[in-house]
């Protein structure tokens, strides 16, 4: 995985809260054995007609979005299933960072092994955010800050391993696997 | 030591390295299920390493998401209409004989729903840690197991290591006491639980069922209490287990025999929340004033008794928009409402205990005109059970289309779907917006709910057929 320290992008805004990963990515597109090419199906439902033509409607649709690599949505994002076809969708399509005051668990575990920043802001911040759509921010990764435009800087909390794996990408597996003697011993201790 | 909850007991004996504010623990996982969707990535990334399963031992496979129920494409007598899903298993056929991991496979008499297999052959166990690229791994909890869903990445982490780096998560007690009325279920249980703790309530949390009715839940119950647990944001829901546990386990064919058996349960019995042991968070819920419960809206958390009306909620965008999509507005009355789908299974409700609590309604009854009853065993063991016991014949007799066994119209991700506009009022978890099928409309209910409705024809109260 590449080293990542910052995200500095405008963002695009989806307001609603608890958008499920059935959103982000239907089930019936899961039936793939490969990570490739899923941004094309990011909120399908929500971006493509019935005939498969883009929803002019939908945000992402807009031109305004286009290049956008920050998603600002609603409280609960990435509710629902485990599929990591969910973090995998945002990335190809070009997100890296997503920002809401409240992040589901697994999505966020996943998000951060992808490379993916899933950051959580006060209320504040985010009612900003929604507010001014748009907006270009800063994600500073080494401080674990987000600045607005306007200048205000907001502390973020990240999970200290998760941050150092990205920031010197670092892959987690090979940390896990460094522990290997520990696990037999562990194994080997166990009574049942 | 001080006083340790359930959670605390079982994550700790599975700390192969303890947390400190620098790394996550390395977490021993004891059992590691996979299926055929969330897998094929995961071992791409042995392949690529060069890497083995560490423990094919701890490593159990089956086929359920994306697989037929129609049994002419399960039993390979005509192709599985869904090209990709035929892909999927025959990618974890070949995974698995590469890398000698033991997999119940479409023609196996074992195979099922992942998590209603695992605690039926006796593979989930009390204290143990079990992992599962799903979501509702949740539901091994009621028996004291701590059990939650992974990502692909970390089925990887797994298969290479039989570890996952954690963080540990808070605890969560759900007090619940009183006794259940007649027609209230597990199921209507769990929704007024997520209605009332909300879809995020659970977050970084493990949820504690404890209490009076809990002890009183069969396990096929408790097991649609923990499915649950992450409707409500909690990865993981744990039950401490008990007589009904070992009873439960007892015989079945991977649980611990003779000898074992009997140190297994006395290892076991420690397996509880000491008294005196405190909670990050804790909600009382009485039972005993409980209704059966139905969803209105596009999250589990949007849930109401059946017999009541829709709130009214005025000045909220996302309430407005989740009404849109299901054709409802504040303030309706759900029961009478005309529906075209019921679907009773998933691992939810997909329980021989289940199919028999809908039999107990369709029996001697007909599916009304113009609706479609779906019923799709939890596992091939149950679809045989239900049949030796003369269900499937009563489900059939009412009209009812009775498949294999499969996640199905949960997910919708191998045929079976629901028409974009169609009302489904449905046994399994989620009612998202598209989850049956693009712009099907899902209402969940218990089987007593699902069956009287599919009779009907109409949003039915199943307390009208006792």
């Amino acid at each position: 995985m590449e080293p990542l320290e910052r995200v500095k992008s405008k963002t695009v805004v989806i307001a609603s809260t608890n958008i499920d990963t059935d959103q982000i990515i239907p089930a019936r597109f899961l039936t793939t054995t490969t990570k490739d090419g899923l941004g094309r199906q990011l909120f399908a439902d929500w971006r493509y007609l019935a005939d498969g033509a883009p929803n002019p409607d939908f945000i992402l649709n807009r031109p305004e979005a286009a290049g956008c690599r920050v998603l600002v949505a609603g409280r609960n994002f990435g509710c629902g299933s485990s599929r990591e076809h969910a973090p995998w969708a945002l990335l190809d399509y070009g997100i890296r960072a997503v920002i809401s005051t409240e992040i589901a668990d697994i999505f966020k575990n996943n998000a951060l092994k992808n490379g993916l920043l899933p950051i959580t802001v006060d209320g504040a911040t985010a009612k900003w955010l929604m507010d001014n759509p748009g907006a270009e921010v800063d994600i500073d990764l080494v401080a674990a800050r987000v600045t607005l435009p306007n200048g205000a800087a907001t502390a973020f909390s990240i999970e200290a391993f998760a941050r150092h794996c990205l920031l010197h990408g670092i892959d987690e597996l090979g940390y896990l696997r460094s522990k290997l003697d520990l696990i037999e011993s562990y194994e080997a201790a166990r009574r049942w | 030591m001080g006083a340790r909850t359930l959670f605390d007991k079982v994550w700790t004996a599975h700390e192969v390295v303890p947390e400190t504010a620098d790394t996550p623990a390395v977490l021993y996982v004891d059992l590691h299920l996979i299926h055929e969707v969330t897998s094929p990535q995961a071992f791409s990334v042995l392949k690529s390493l060069d890497l083995r399963v560490r423990r094919p031992d701890r490593t159990l496979a089956t086929m359920d998401h994306s697989t037929p129920t129609v049994s002419d494409q399960v039993f390979g007598k005509i192709p599985i209409k869904v090209d990709a899903a035929a892909k999927q298993v025959r990618q974890l056929e070949s995974n698995a004989a590469e890398f000698g991991v033991e997999l119940f496979d479409m023609r196996d008499a074992r195979r099922g729903i992942v998590h209603v297999i695992s605690p039926e052959l006796g593979c989930t166990q009390p204290g143990m840690t079990i992992v599962c690229g799903d979501s509702h791994t949740s539901t091994h909890g009621a028996f004291g197991a701590l059990a939650f869903g992974i990502g692909t990445t970390e089925v990887g982490h797994v298969f290479a290591t039989q570890c996952l780096l954690q963080r540990k998560p808070k605890t969560f007690a759900v007090n619940v006491e009183g006794e259940l009325r007649p027609g209230v279920t597990a199921k209507d249980l769990i929704l007024h639980i997520i209605g009332r703790i909300g879809v995020s309530g659970g977050t970084g949390h493990v949820l504690e069922y404890r209490g009076s009715t809990i002890r009183a839940l069969s396990m096929d119950e408790r097991m649609t209490i923990c499915n649950m647990s992450i409707e409500a944001g909690a990865r993981a829901g744990m039950v401490a287990p008990d007589e009904t546990t070992f009873e439960y386990l007892k015989g079945k064919p991977r649980a611990p025999q003779g000898a074992e058996w009997n140190a297994a349960v006395a290892r076991w019995r420690a397996l509880c929340s000491d008294p005196d042991a405190r909670f990050d968070a804790s909600v009382d819920i009485d039972a005993s004033t409980l209704e059966p419960m139905i969803t209105y809206g596009t999250n589990p958390g949007m849930v109401m008794p059946l017999g009541g009306a829709i709130p009214e909620i005025t000045g909220n965008a996302v309430y407005d928009k989740a009404l849109g999509y299901m054709g409802f507005h504040g303030g309706e009355v759900m029961l009478g409402k005309p529906v075209d789908v019921v679907f009773i299974g998933s691992c939810t409700n997909g329980r021989l205990a289940d199919l028999t609590a809908a039999a107990g309604i369709l029996k001697g009854r007909k599916v009304a005109a113009g609706v479609k009853l779906l019923i799709v065993p939890g596992s091939q063991q149950v679809k045989r059970a239900a049949e030796e016991l003369g269900l499937a014949q009563i489900f059939k007799d009412a009209g009812a289309d009775w498949r294999e066994s499969g996640c199905s119209m949960c997910l919708g991700m191998n045929g079976d779907t629901v028409g974009a506009g169609q009302y489904s009022v449905s046994t399994s978890n989620r009612n998202f917006e598209g989850r049956q099928g693009v712009g099907a409309r899902t209402l969940l209910v218990s089987p007593l709910t699902a069956a009287a409705t599919a009779v009907r024809g109409r949003i039915a109260d199943p307390r009208e057929f006792s």
